[in-house]
């Protein structure tokens, strides 16, 4: 998202309110990408941005096909590099990766032709999510700018909080992170954003609250002692909701842990629009191939 | 055979400075003399123009990877020695950390014996404190001792023990070796690809913190007075090391140190952009540690540059960042970018002499100077003489360097083994 000027965010998002109409009709499919091959490199267990982008390319016509770490020759110890200019030989045009190592798909970006699209690099960046989030609020809000955002876990590990910290404070938002001392990464406020060790102060005044999921294994790393207490603490409940805003919007990038960050009745309640986030997931990651294949520019990297 | 370096300023500190000519006659200083009054008395004598340079003491690196035995696509003892010579080195010293791990006799022979195949510069092997650099049980320092080994060393890996750690200085001292510490924390450091800080946090990338050096740095100092046995810290690269070494100094604990060209002229901000090329261990830390390493070369903190020289192929390096394998090549670059430093006034000229040449003899034991009798070990560096780097064109095997492209002023433009010249810039060496 660093890359990315607020003329191109907006341009990404315009799109994408009118790739989201074509996902409404009965048939669901545009010609706008026949005879363009997209690639979905997922080096990483994910099924919610592959099918995603898997519906993306289909809905424009684009032929796609998944290759995943456990089927690719990484597991019989090719290079990542070699294993893109095997797939770069058979020409195809776009090339959505997701890797554990962050600036994976930026050292493939420099040195291949076909254009890249980060779909999550380690705990870098994960710019389609942060585009999905800025359409889903847009559209629930009509604007970005003035609201308070806040983001709520474990902010040390996550590439979405990394992302929406840089896309939500370019396009004039102000963006609050939280959780507890041993999630917050050193300078973390160099992206422009305000750090609080305290949930309650975090939400207060909140348009929008993101919660991030809790990975158990963490507990290993001493970040935390026990889902117990995290969800006593830091987890987004219906008491604590009661000192954001009224109206507040409640977001996740999943998968949801429920009873861990957030409580069952708040994921599930009025304020939640987290499934909105899935859809419009699909809208903007339809724009992003459409402008890449038509030249717009490369959304390589960040 | 007589060779008659003339005209150059001769620095060996504590000892000469000033225009003079140096006469070798069969590999040994027979003469040093004020410039000009040896003129014409060695009509048969081979002459090095030396005017306008620095000629100094044999410059010592004391902290080499050379791969051999066990990767030899990375480095040979044969290709680090010629880089050793091209970068004006006389003398390295290699690192255990082989395949096998030189803890024996037999691996600290076979290495001496590719060096003196090679030829080239004189090699010291540092053999490991502990068996295999596992941590478990002391090296046979006597054998290793009597085999040729300089110092001992598990550098690349800490020695997490601190009773082995102990053990090791008391039981090296019987037998003079120095110990050299690799200073990590390894639970603090785990899984971290780079220095934490704000780069880390931008780039995605697991942080390693400062206080993971110098909890070791400082621990070892403790060890360092608990025995009374000096103690050599190796690649300092925060500001907290360098207190910590100051204080115990002024404390008159035993402790020397050294520190490698990229932490006094890099700093994280060269990973951005996830240039393998600047990950190694130490990482580069912030401006403020660099500030401070410069600080501690410039009070005597530091004592040596060494440059962890760690040849790496294509293979380790061309891969995602936080795969990739720790370490840069130094050995062609280091007097440049030494240089720098006297350029801008962190040091002086002949301070540079004593931390590549004198310091490091002296805490490795080893004779050293410009003095009639004693082998001629000689490097001529021309301080004005400008270049651009080109790692293709590199004596080492590897070309994982930062520096690629750089611009530098100044470079050691002869080096004299024994009286032997094992590089002289624009001529084939046979």
């Amino acid at each position: 998202m660093e890359s990315l000027s607020v003329d191109e965010i907006n341009l990404i998002l315009d799109t994408a309110d009118k790739m989201k109409e074509i996902s409404q009709r009965p048939i669901k499919k545009v010609p706008a990408l026949r005879g363009k091959t997209v690639v979905l490199f997922f080096y990483e267990p994910s099924t919610r941005t592959r099918t995603s982008f898997d519906i993306a390319a289909k809905r424009l016509s684009a032929d796609s096909l998944s290759i995943s770490a456990s089927s690719s020759s990484m597991v019989k110890g090719e290079t990542l590099i070699d294993t893109a200019r095997t797939i770069e030989a058979m020409n195809p045009d776009v090339i959505v990766i997701r890797h554990g190592s962050a600036g994976a798909p930026h050292m493939l970006a420099k040195i291949m032709k076909p254009s890249i699209i980060n779909a999550g690099d380690g705990m870098h960046a994960h710019p389609t999510q942060c585009l999905l989030d800025l359409m889903t609020v847009r559209e629930n809000r009509g604007k970005i700018s003035g609201l308070r955002i806040a983001v709520i876990g474990d902010i040390s590990h996550s590439r979405v909080a990394r992302s929406n910290s840089i896309g939500f404070t370019k396009m004039g938002a102000h963006v609050v992170l939280a959780g507890p001392r041993t999630m917050i990464p050193k300078g973390i406020e160099s992206l422009g954003v305000s750090v609080s060790y305290n949930v309650e102060e975090a939400i207060r005044d909140a348009d929008v609250i993101m919660m991030l999921r809790i990975q158990k294994e963490r507990q290993q790393d001493f970040l935390f002692p026990s889902e117990r207490e995290y969800s006593a603490v830091y987890g987004l409940t219906t008491a604590k909701l009661k000192k954001a805003k009224e109206n507040v919007l409640i977001m996740h990038p999943g998968p949801i842990n429920r009873g861990v960050e957030i409580a069952y009745d708040v994921a599930d309640g009025p304020y939640s629009i987290i499934l909105d986030q899935v859809t419009n997931g699909v809208a903007v990651r339809m724009a992003l191939l459409y402008l890449v294949t038509g030249g717009a520019r490369n959304a390589d990297s960040d | 055979m007589l060779i008659l370096i003339k005209g150059g300023r001769v620095i060996d500190p504590g000892n000469l400075d000033g225009i003079m000519d140096i006469l070798i006659a069969d590999g040994k200083i027979v003469e040093i003399k004020k410039h000009g009054s040896a003129e014409g008395e060695y009509p048969e004598a081979k002459i090095i123009d030396a005017s306008d340079k620095i000629v100094t003491p044999g410059l010592i690196d004391m902290h080499v990877h050379l791969r051999e035995p066990g990767h030899e696509y990375k480095e040979t003892i044969e290709s680090g020695s010629l880089a050793a010579a091209f970068g004006g080195f006389t003398a390295i010293c290699c690192m255990p950390n082989t395949d096998p791990v030189n803890d024996c006799r037999q691996v600290t022979e076979y290495i001496l014996q590719q060096a003196e195949a090679a030829d080239t510069v004189r090699v010291y092997p540092v053999a490991a404190i502990s068996k295999g650099l596992k941590g478990g049980r002391l090296c046979e320092y006597a054998e290793l001792k009597k085999a040729g080994a300089i110092a001992v060393s598990d550098d690349g890996k800490p020695v997490n023990n601190s009773r082995l750690m102990r053990r090791a200085l008391e039981y090296s001292k019987g037998f003079d070796l120095p110990v050299i510490s690799h200073c990590e924390d390894l639970d603090l450091a785990a899984g971290g690809a780079m220095n934490e800080g704000v780069v880390a946090t931008q780039l995605g990338l697991a942080g390693i913190p400062n206080a993971s050096e110098s909890i070791m740095v400082l621990r070892d100092i403790a060890l360092c007075e608990l025995t009374g046995v000096p103690v050599h810290i190796a690649h300092v690269s925060t500001k907290e090391s360098v207190r910590a070494i100051k204080d115990a100094k002024t404390r008159g604990i035993p402790v020397t140190a050294e520190t490698a060209p990229h932490y006094f002229t890099l700093t994280d901000e060269s990973v951005k952009n996830y240039n393998t090329n600047a990950k190694m261990y130490p990482p580069l830390r912030s401006g403020s540690d660099r500030e401070a390493v410069c600080q501690g070369l410039s009070d005597g903190t530091i004592d040596v540059i060494a440059t962890d020289h760690a040849p790496h192929s294509f293979i380790e390096k061309q891969v995602e960042f936080d795969r990739a394998a720790n370490g840069i090549i130094g050995l062609e670059t280091s007097v440049s970018l030494s240089l720098k430093l006297v350029q801008d006034g962190v040091i002086s000229m002949t301070v540079l002499v004593e931390k590549m040449s004198t310091h490091p003899a002296r805490i490795l034991g080893l004779k050293n100077g410009l003095h009639i009798g004693r082998p001629a070990d000689i490097t001529i560096i021309d301080p004005e003489r400008s270049y651009r780097v080109a790692a293709d064109n590199f004596r080492s095997l590897s070309r994982n360097t930062p520096f690629d492209g750089w611009d530098m002023k100044g470079k050691a433009v002869l080096t004299m083994v024994e009286g032997k010249i094992v590089y002289q810039e624009g001529y084939q060496i046979e």
